[in-house]
């Protein structure tokens, strides 16, 4: 028997006022599945990845994670958008990791981790703090602990920020352009991270413009093209034959 | 100057100054109490009320900011009793302060929220923190920490606002000093006695604030 897909993207819209930006995407995604978005700027696909963690509203579409819709529901034959506590523990489903990095400047790299353990999932602060040690070890920053944001460079914050995520035990991890605010030296201890935890088998869907990093983790690569799939397939198969113009151009002008 | 004198009268007036400066006190830290915590609560409204309720408040301050702490207290103290509030005087101080002190602490609040980039509370809100926990854990830390050194400085202001509760009677210190120079006509002395008792209480609320700075800071 099949098992459930762990994300099921079905027919997704989304505008912005009269910009329509998602023109019915359609996606399916399996458990330890590295799934690479690739595009140009303004493609759309930030904002998928925000729906898929609920950050934007979406007109039209279905998104299941694990077999289960999130964000809306059907009353009555109508679409709704779910209560704002159901919003946030299907938020908690995915981990999301933005280009910013986001952390909270107030609290040090535990506390960063430890605090959707403690407000979200519960967990006394002892073992809260056992959780975000783990993966702030994994991640190669233990040592660095009770650092707050500012003290660390932007690769260390970027990795702080993949233990926050992650610590959460979401069930697929969300990447968008995680490294486009590093310096160049920077970029790999971050992409390493996650080659990483593609190998511990997490499920991961990754907005990115490194395409050595996309054509070596990838087990599939999307090319997103003006709010829709242009074209996708396996790492190989896309960056070696594209079938289209545009994306034999986008790969032409892009950097490897 | 003749320090003997000035000595002397001082003796016999401490009582007064004494009186005048735990009242100044008294005023000073009911209204920073209660207009910090009005204020919290008028930045929450400007950010994150329902329109009209945000508009209302809007007015208020807007109202409240435009008009003279001087016209505000005798406002309190005259007005309120036209139409059958009937406050003390020192009562009425105090809301007028409060008041005064309110808008400033809530515009404060309102720009250091809006200050906050987007990123936070998307960030928090993706590990499933409810609007209200990412309020009180995320925003509301970095938001006090942001108006701290502002916050202080209203503070400041709201001791020297005290002194215009003299004129509706109140024995604060500056009342309190008059009616010793009304006694003793050193009025230079005594003046400046009450000028330097300001300072003092102006300072000790600086250095508290630096201290709770430096206690908060990170990075
Ligand atoms: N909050 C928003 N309001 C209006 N337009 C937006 C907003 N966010 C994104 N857009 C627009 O949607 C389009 C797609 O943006 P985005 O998803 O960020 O693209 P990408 O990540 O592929 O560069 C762009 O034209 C962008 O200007
Ligand atoms: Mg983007």
């Amino acid at each position: 028997m099949m098992s459930e897909p762990l994300l099921f993207i079905e027919n997704l819209h989304k505008s912005f006022g009269k910009l329509e930006v998602l023109k019915g995407v359609d996606l399916t995604m399996n458990a330890s599945d590295v799934v690479s978005i690739i595009g140009s700027s303004g493609s759309g696909k930030t904002t998928m990845l925000r729906c898929v963690n609920l950050l934007e509203e979406f007109h039209e579409g279905r998104i299941l994670i694990d077999g289960e819709e999130i964000g809306y529901t059907l009353k009555n034959g109508k679409r709704q958008r779910l209560p704002k506590a159901q919003i946030a523990r299907h938020r908690a489903l995915t981990g999301m990791v933005f280009q910013t990095f986001n952390l909270f400047p107030h609290l040090t790299a535990l506390k960063n981790v430890t605090l959707g353990l403690i407000k979200v999932r519960k967990m006394k602060k002892d073992e809260a703090a056992e959780v975000a040690r783990h993966w702030l070890s994994r991640v190669g920053l233990l040592d660095r602990q009770d650092h707050y944001p500012g003290q660390l460079s932007g690769g260390q914050q970027q990795r702080v920020a993949i233990a926050r995520a992650i610590a959460m035990n979401p069930k697929l991890m969300l990447f968008d352009e995680v490294t486009s605010a590093l310096d160049p030296e920077l970029v790999n201890e971050v992409l390493n991270v996650i080659k990483d935890l593609a190998s511990d088998g997490m499920t991961m869907l990754i907005v990115t413009h490194e395409m050595r990093f996309a054509f070596d983790v990838s087990t599939k690569v999307i090319f997103m093209n003006e709010g829709r799939i242009g074209e996708q397939g396996p790492p190989a198969e896309l960056f070696n034959n594209p079938k289209s113009k545009r994306l034999a151009e986008f790969i032409q002008n892009s950097t490897f | 100057m003749d320090v003997a004198q000035f000595l002397h009268e001082f003796w016999i007036a401490r009582g007064a100054i004494w009186d005048g400066f735990q009242m100044t006190v008294a005023i000073s830290a009911l209204s920073i109490f209660f207009g910090t915590l009005l204020g919290l609560f008028v930045g929450l409204a400007l950010v994150y009320a329902w329109l009209p309720v945000r508009f209302v408040v809007r007015i208020y301050v807007d109202f409240i900011r435009g008009t003279p702490v001087f016209v505000l207290v005798l406002a309190s103290f005259y007005i309120l009793s036209v139409i059958g509030i009937q406050l003390t005087a020192f009562q009425a101080g105090i809301l007028a302060i409060t008041a005064f002190c309110s808008t400033h602490v809530g515009e404060m609040v309102r720009g250091a929220l809006a200050a906050i980039p987007r990123g936070q509370s998307e960030a928090a809100m993706a590990i499933g923190l409810t609007f209200r926990q990412t309020f009180q854990s995320v925003l509301m830390p970095q938001a006090l920490r942001q108006i701290l050194p502002t916050w202080v400085n209203a503070a400041t202001e709201m001791v020297k606002a005290s002194t215009l509760l003299s004129v509706i009677g109140v024995a604060e210190l500056l009342l309190a000093t008059q009616q010793v120079i009304s006694r003793n006509f050193l009025s230079l002395e005594f003046y400046f006695l009450a000028g330097f008792i300001y300072f003092l209480i102006d300072f000790s609320i600086e250095r508290l604030g630096r201290f709770v700075e430096k206690k908060l800071a990170y990075c």
